[in-house]
């Protein structure tokens, strides 16, 4: 193989850059991004750096990596038989081997496009226009209370901002914590001084070429100086319609990372089976996963990888408070609190077929490794 | 010898090197991290690993 194509410039992808140049792989490698950035951290871009524009969002390595960087312009299409990349009207480019990371876009909310005051968080530059519009003090209203629009809201509240945060969901982090975890957030936001609204969506913003006013569905009207969109995202595939790999909801990759002959996926766009849910495609939009798939995924195009079924992991902070999880923990996997203290604490355990598949935590981290063993040993 | 060193002013306990190189990062009873500083070298891929996801940058890896 001499030449490598990665489409996406994320950490997933970033990853697996260095991975292949770990691994001694010396032709050569070009990176597509869409955005005009080079890959940075993406965490802290909900938390510290709307507190700190001077936060530092460098992926260690990055400078130094020996790869062509094509950025500015996403990939646009893909021809799997002549083995090559479209960019839009930009020159294409060749590869041997792809690895897909083009990971995902954020959901918008129709008919507020026009209007300024109207952010939807996903990157750097979204970032920056955020923090430049909390300067004006805004009363601000959070679409989604996920994990980006609970730590939004939470950033907020540590500036001393006014928050409406409105979830269509019961509770909030309902999809991937489950109910009885959803509670507890939601009153960890109630407690901050969030004024929570359940099982409302937002569904317009109106003003007079900014927005003054956020519409839900109950009729009511909020006034607002900001509106931050945070309703989650959706796997950025559109491009590859139509080229012959499989995509539903992901580019769907086999149990050793690959799509088709030399093509990988990784991060957050990659749909892959889990072993430990019965064969389940599962598709996992966590900080860990697009480390550990893009390292596989390098290891799959050099014909070196092993099987790939890690028990994931991530975390959400907020207001101080430590959220950690391990395995699988949506709201499918019949979650149970097994600890709940008065001041936040609790340990919350997800079941499926009688068996422990994921836990959740605030104050028993400690506890995780465990759990974390226990998953593993089940899976074998 | 493979010397680890983290910079606890960075560390958030995120914990992802205890799930990475349990032989070699620990919580405490406080949820703070401990190490092994020294650790023996058949464990330097679990460590390498601990220091790709560590999220805030924070575990150094010295020497061969």
């Amino acid at each position: 193989m001499r030449a490598i194509a990665i489409a996406g410039a994320g950490l997933a992808g970033l990853t697996a850059a260095q991975e292949l140049r770990r691994l001694g792989y010396d032709g050569e490698i070009s990176v597509v991004g869409a955005e005009r950035h080079r890959p940075y951290r993406r965490p802290p871009l909900s938390k510290e750096y709307l507190l700190d524009r001077d936060t530092d969002l460098n992926l260690a390595g990055t400078e130094q990596l020996d790869v062509t960087w094509l950025l500015g312009q996403a990939a646009t299409g893909l021809d799997l038989t002549g083995r090559r990349l479209h960019r839009g009207t930009l020159p294409t480019v060749t590869f041997d081997g792809l690895i897909i990371a083009t990971g995902v876009r954020a959901r918008t909310l129709p008919g507020t496009g026009d209007l300024r005051g109207v952010i939807t968080l996903r990157g750097l530059d979204d970032a920056r226009a955020l923090h430049a519009a909390l300067a004006t003090r805004p009363r601000t209203v959070v679409a989604g209370a996920g994990f980006l629009g609970s730590e939004v809201a939470a950033t907020l509240r540590a500036l001393d901002l006014p928050v409406t945060l409105v979830e269509s969901a019961p509770v909030p982090l309902l999809r991937p914590l489950g109910e009885p975890v959803g509670t507890i957030i939601a009153d960890l936001h109630r407690a901050h001084g969030v004024d929570l609204r359940l099982g409302r969506r937002v569904i317009a913003a109106a003003g007079a070429g900014h927005v003054e006013a956020v519409r839900l569905d109950d009729g009511t009207v909020l006034s607002a100086d900001l509106l931050v969109v945070a309703l989650g995202a959706e796997p950025h595939i559109e491009w590859l319609r139509g080229c012959r790999l499989r995509l539903d909801g992901g580019v769907v990759v086999d149990s050793h990372g690959l799509a088709a002959p030399q093509v990988a996926a990784a991060g957050d766009v990659a749909r892959r089976p889990s072993a430990l849910l019965g064969g389940d495609l599962i598709r996992v939009e966590h900080y860990s996963n697009a480390i550990e798939q893009g390292t596989h995924a390098a290891r799959a195009l050099l014909g070196i990888a092993d099987r790939f079924d890690p028990v994931p992991t991530f975390w959400c902070h907020l207001y101080g408070h430590r959220l950690q999880a391990v395995g699988f923990t949506g709201a499918g996997h019949h979650p149970k609190l097994v600890a709940s203290e008065p001041d936040g604490r609790f340990l919350a355990e997800y079941h499926r077929n009688g068996r422990v598949v994921g836990a959740a935590t605030v104050g028993f981290l400690r506890r995780l490794p465990a759990y974390r063993r226990l998953i593993t040993n089940e899976y074998a | 010898m493979m010397r680890v060193r983290v910079d606890l002013t960075l560390c958030q306990t995120h914990a992802q090197c205890v799930f990475a190189a349990p032989e070699v990062f620990a919580l405490d009873d406080d949820d703070e991290l401990v190490y092994e500083a020294t650790p023996g070298d058949a464990l330097r891929p679990a460590v390498e690993q601990a220091v790709r996801l560590c999220p805030v940058q924070a575990i150094f890896l010295d020497g061969d």
